[in-house]
């Protein structure tokens, strides 16, 4: 059963010029994204700035409209409800079953509140008693590995690692279906990040969590989701399990994406080919496939027809015309 | 341990020797030491890399050299010595930060590339404004020759049309083409060290992978000593020809960048490495971990200052004790486990 389903996602944005703020042109976001997250899955959304990846996971918490398509996510007695045609009212209910963890763990917990109240939170909002959410907290403390003596003290006194554990357990307080989770550890130090990592696991392991795992960074998300979604320019170009994208990428954005990552292994130095140019503007989107002018196997099909996303190997998706006849590269 | 991809010795000139530098910031709370004995040498056509993580004093580094601290910070204790050994050998820790002499240096012989070009640039002025008055500021030419100048700058860092974007505006680029237009900067003065704080910590991983390139291709051309400081061991193992690890204000161990990877000395160093995520890593693979966090410069541990997070701690001594820092030129830890005596078994 799946926790979520995200269907032809489009999400535009209207450029307006003029007296009468007519709209001249369209930011193309996201712009036909479709995905689904399995219970007690995570699934890792990457992509380099302006892809739409968290467009897409602000679309899913209704922070904004959207566009056009469906974001089906299991409902109250095992139904599914599309929280794109929810309103405001209608989707308050069902704002607690998702959850986001922050990327700033400074900036998003107030400075003013004691580290129990802001875990409690969102217990107190949804009508849970003070007693119960007293053992609530402690055990959410627990959880995160926190010291109960935590409770009464402010975020001030915390690093950013300890500030992350509160936020996480935060998200945790009401035992959401799915977590939204936007660069979690991209803001912390590698000694901080390593132990938020395994947190992460150490959750999904014992709470069988249901994550959206939006990040830039490519080794963190190997070593924390089961799936991988990669977008480029408000699409989707391949969707893969973990490992298998990382082995065997079927698209050759994706290809160019883990070349570039620096391996932490000087004996690796020089392997890589450098995609070159840069990232297309989705205001102004190429025609065809939006990364045939960086790719080094676009023919002439790649620049008039745009790829649809279709089911490749087992469980594997990906939008490129020749992605059975091309021998990419991954990682090893 | 020979170091396994570079054969070639440390002969290169010498461009830059850093010895005992040590930086301070007052304050009421208390005197907080960002940087406590701090040694090492740039040579031309080399990279160091410094790594660390936040607070262990890279930034304050850079910006000590460049002489560039602010108050309350201020330099206590060692000298900075341009060329030395050289008959020009000047010492920038004595010069007045605001002398002639320094400013002759900051931009004219070291440039410096921020993480955010935007530091650099000015959002009110063209790029053609910004790099030809840079140009002329370190070298007695005409406002033409200037601008032939600044279109080769622009050409060398890999930007089409240079001409024409002469006359665009920072905020008309993308954050790729920024920062090659900061390094176009960093470079107008002709430098021949260069120090790079984090250069492509903001970019996208694709956008990095060019600016590194690049920042290797002009190196190589002109012979440039490279201080690149950077969290990412990712960028260290593709850039760095030495590594020097920081923590908490001290270089805790300086080696060839192979040893370091494969051969750590410092715990620091050897826990660090095995903390950072790996894009070859296994599917849920866990991470090593090094307990706590880096503490606040101003309250540094006594003895070592890594001793609280020690997980091969030998004893008092560690807690005691500061072990002796590391010679600059020389590969080594600064740590008691790897005095003569106390070599552990590999």
């Amino acid at each position: 059963m799946n926790v979520l389903d995200v269907q032809d996602l489009k999400k535009h944005f209207p450029i307006r010029a003029g007296i009468l703020r007519r709209e001249i042109a369209r930011v193309r976001a996201v712009d036909g994204v479709s995905f689904h997250i399995a219970e007690g899955e995570t699934l890792a959304l990457v992509g380099e700035s302006g892809c739409g990846k968290t467009t897409v996971s602000r679309c899913i918490l209704r922070a904004m409209p959207v566009t056009s398509g469906a974001i089906r996510f299991a409902a109250d007695g095992g139904g599914q409800v599309d929280l794109a045609r929810l309103s405001k009212r209608q989707m308050r209910p069902l704002r607690r079953h998702i959850q986001m963890i922050f990327q700033d763990p400074y900036s998003s917990l107030n400075p003013r509140m004691m580290v129990g109240d802001i875990i409690a939170e969102p217990l107190k909002v949804n009508g849970v008693s003070a007693a119960e959410r007293r053992d609530r907290v402690l055990e959410l403390l627990d959880l995160v590995q926190m010291p109960p003596g935590a409770r009464t003290r402010f975020p001030h006194a915390f690093s950013g690692g300890q500030r992350q554990r509160v936020g996480i357990a935060r998200a945790l307080a009401l035992n959401p279906r799915l977590i939204v989770a936007d660069e979690p550890v991209s803001a912390l130090d590698v000694s901080v990040q390593a132990q938020i990592i395994n947190l992460l696991l150490d959750l999904q392991d014992r709470l069988g969590l249901s994550m959206l795992f939006v990040a830039h960074d490519l080794s963190v998300v190997r070593h924390v989701s089961d799936r991988v979604a990669v977008m480029y320019v408000g699409r989707m170009v391949e969707v893969a399990p973990t490992d298998a994208l990382y082995r065997a990428p079927l698209h050759p954005y994706t290809e160019a994406l883990l070349a570039a990552v620096p391996a932490p292994d000087p004996m690796r130095r020089g392997r890589r080919q450098v995609a070159q140019g840069e990232v297309a503007d989705p205001a102004k989107p190429p025609t065809g496939c939006a990364f045939h002018p960086r790719c080094p196997h676009a023919v002439e099909r790649c620049r008039v027809e745009r790829p649809e996303l279709r089911p490749a190997a087992e469980g594997r998706y990906v939008s490129c015309h020749r992605a059975e006849e091309l021998d990419l590269v991954g990682v090893r | 341990m020979a170091s396994v991809t570079r054969q070639t010795p440390m002969v290169e000139r010498v461009a830059l020797a850093i010895r005992d530098l040590a930086v301070q910031f007052e304050s009421e709370q208390g005197v907080v030491r960002a940087l406590d004995g701090v040694s090492f040498d740039l040579h031309a056509g080399r990279t160091l890399g410094i790594v660390g993580e936040s607070g262990c004093g890279k930034s304050v580094t850079a910006r000590s050299i460049l002489r560039l601290v602010d108050r309350p910070g201020r330099i206590t204790a060692g000298r900075m010595l341009l060329d030395p050994g050289a008959e020009g050998e000047v010492d920038l820790a004595a010069l007045d930060p605001e002398s002639r002499r320094m400013r002759g240096v900051r931009g004219g012989r070291i440039g410096l590339i921020f993480q955010e070009p935007m530091t650099a640039l000015s959002v009110h002025y063209t790029i053609g404004n910004q790099i030809i008055e840079a140009v002329r500021q370190h070298a007695d030419c005409s406002a033409a020759e200037a601008r032939n100048r600044a279109v080769d700058l622009l050409r060398d860092v890999g930007i089409p049309r240079p001409e024409t974007r002469l006359r665009a505006y920072p905020f008309e680029l993308s954050g790729g083409l920024r920062q090659r237009v900061g390094i176009a900067m960093a470079l107008a003065g002709d430098p021949d060290i260069v120090i790079a704080d984090e250069p492509t910590t903001a970019l996208d991983v694709t956008t990095q992978a060019q600016i590194l390139d690049l920042l290797r291709r002009l190196q190589a051309e002109k012979q440039i000593a490279l201080m690149l400081i950077t969290h990412d061991m990712g960028v260290i193992a593709e850039m760095a020809d030495e590594v020097a690890v920081m923590y908490l204000g001290r270089i805790v161990e300086f080696a060839p960048v192979a040893d370091v990877f494969s051969a750590p000395r410092h715990p620091y160093a050897r826990a660090l490495l095995r903390a950072v995520p790996s894009i070859l890593a296994a599917p849920r693979q866990r991470l090593s971990t090094i307990g706590g966090a880096v503490p606040h410069p101003g309250s540094r541990p006594s003895g070592c200052p890594f001793h609280p997070r020690c997980a091969e701690i030998i004893g008092d001594i560690c807690r005691q004790q500061i072990p002796a820092p590391v010679e600059p030129g020389r590969a080594g830890a600064s740590c008691f486990l790897t005095e003569p005596g106390r070599e552990r078994a590999a």
